[in-house]
């Protein structure tokens, strides 16, 4: 039996005194595609941050492949949330990508012919490889965000972490994210908080709905299919309440239903 | 013109003009994107306090300005990091008793009478040899600096979160920057003048953000403009008796007003 991608025992964690999370435990299995949902203050991206060891749970441990995250050479592909971006600047997409190996430079501080030819096959990957050169802030909201999936692809890694891909992407943009990281997932295990519940259920396996604790749901195969082949039949606009109503048309109705 | 041209002084400011403009187009696209040009202007005006210190205790004004330019970027550095939502106020205070102290010590020295107006707005009579090799020396060092943490700086200015988490050392870069703001306002101080010099870091890097694709295009971009802008501003500064520094500020404000209307003129 291998180690879990990722070990989470008896996790807590505060800020100034303020709990945030209390004696969390899961497991993420290698593979896996685990979408964490949850209330916002609820302490998803915390545990985003204690996953990759950005910060260190007050008590209990992460594991990640039985390591510690600052011990395990496991690399981790991660996708932050679309805040700190200066659009501004500018700056081109292949830039950016190669972003995700400012750790590993030359002396000179230079990128070499290796790290280029990364970038590419990132871009690649993403579909964006005809936008290379194009300035990031030229670019739609969704495209924007896969160049910043190539930039974690990159570093090639084990494990890939998305804090809300999709919160400021149109439906057909937020499927294509999904598309993706379904693609992606066939060789790496995924991670991605988001608050999206129909995306979530269509192509996440398991559902971690985290405020201060944590409860772990699978989802089962069936239930995504049928999900999926929704959100596929849809262009252009679908949102929450279609979705709901679409799920409730699925729910056999009753004489009493019929009344109501 | 030809006859401008002969004179020893205006050859002198020319240099250093040509020179300067190269420390504003290295300098001033990092500080636009890095959202430092009040912290720029803190310096500027901290430095006012320098140049008081220097006159008051009859040591040299250069090392008096660098010494509270560098000890500003130090403050200022310091504080935006540590204490970000209060980082504009203490920046106010900086610049503020920075300059009030300058003013006093200069009010306290007796028999004073060098001309303050020039480190303030700047004198193209003021810039001798010894500025222009210092400033030759000063690009040199900039231009090595900035060839060397390019990704750095690059990844500092698009997203220092992702930066920060890839090992790039966002502090140091941060201080590094303001460190250089401080060099170039006091090396600049005689032809353009402390607080002409924050107008020009900013304009340029203003300009060519809207017309180029990476960092490098916008140094150059901003190299080229503020060689215009200093050239013509001493030209005009010559002609009809002005001040160096603001003849420069208004030709570079005129520029930067034409550039933004050309790009977006030019997109309908």
């Amino acid at each position: 039996m291998s180690e879990p991608a990722v070990r989470v025992r008896n996790v807590t964690f505060s800020y100034n005194g303020d709990p945030v999370l209390e004696n969390i435990s899961f497991d993420v299995e290698t593979g896996d595609f685990l979408a964490i949902i949850g209330p916002n203050g609820g302490g998803k991206s915390t545990l985003l941050k204690l996953m990759m060891g950005i910060v260190k749970p007050l008590e209990g441990d992460v594991r990640l492949f039985g390591k510690e995250p600052e011990k395990s050479d496991v690399v981790i592909g991660y996708v932050p949330q679309e805040t700190g971006h200066n659009l501004d600047f500018p700056v081109t997409v292949f830039d950016v990508v190669l972003m995700g190996l400012l750790h590993r430079r030359n002396r000179w501080r230079r990128y070499d012919a290796d790290s280029r030819q990364k970038a590419f096959e990132a871009l690649g990957k993403v579909n964006m490889s005809e936008y290379a050169d194009r300035r990031i802030a030229e670019l739609s909201g969704g495209q924007r965000q896969r160049v910043m999936i190539a930039r974690a692809l990159i570093s090639d890694p084990q494990i890939l972490m998305l804090d809300e891909p999709t919160a400021s992407i149109d439906f057909n943009g937020q499927r294509e994210i999904f598309d993706l990281l379904e693609r992606l997932n066939e060789k790496m295990t995924v991670i991605v908080v988001s608050h999206d519940m129909s995306m979530v259920m269509g192509y996440a396996r398991h559902a971690l709905y985290v405020h201060k604790t944590a409860v772990m749901h699978t989802i089962d195969a069936h239930t995504r299919y049928q999900i999926k082949r929704q959100l596929q039949g849809h262009e252009g606009h679908y949102c929450g309440a279609e979705f709901w109503q679409d799920m409730g048309r699925k729910i056999e109705c009753t004489e009493e239903c019929r009344h109501a | 013109m030809l006859e401008a041209l002969q004179m020893p002084f205006f050859q002198h400011a020319l240099a250093a003009g040509f020179l300067i403009a190269i420390a504003i187009g290295l300098i001033g696209p990092l500080t636009m994107a890095n959202r430092m040009t009040f912290m720029s202007g803190g310096i500027a005006h901290a430095t006012y306090g320098g140049v008081g210190a220097a006159i008051f205790f009859g040591t040299s004004v250069l090392t008096g300005a660098m010494v509270a330019a560098l000890l500003a970027a130090a403050v200022i550095s310091f504080v935006a990091y540590r204490y970000a939502h209060r980082a504009d106020t203490v920046i106010g205070i900086v610049w503020a008793v920075g300059m009030a102290i300058g003013v006093i010590l200069s009010d306290m020295t007796p028999g004073y009478n060098v001309d303050l107006m020039s480190f303030l707005f700047g004198s193209i009579l003021a810039v001798g040899l010894e500025d222009i090799q210092m400033m030759a020396l000063f690009d040199l060092t900039a231009l090595g600096l900035v060839w060397y943490f390019y990704y750095d700086f690059i990844a500092l200015s698009f997203d220092p979160v992702f930066a920060r988490l890839q090992g790039v050392k966002t502090e140091l870069l941060h201080l590094l920057l303001l460190g250089l703001v401080a060099v170039t306002v006091v090396l600049a101080m005689r032809l353009v003048g402390l607080i002409m010099l924050i107008a020009l870091l900013t304009m340029p890097s203003f300009s060519a953000e809207r017309y180029v694709r990476s960092l490098g295009g916008m140094v150059i971009f901003s190299i080229i403009v503020s060689i215009i802008y200093i050239v013509t501003g001493l030209f005009l500064a010559y002609w009809y008796d002005l001040s160096a520094g603001a003849s420069i500020v208004i030709v570079a404000a005129f520029g930067t007003i034409s550039l933004f209307l050309i790009k977006k003129y030019r997109k309908r």
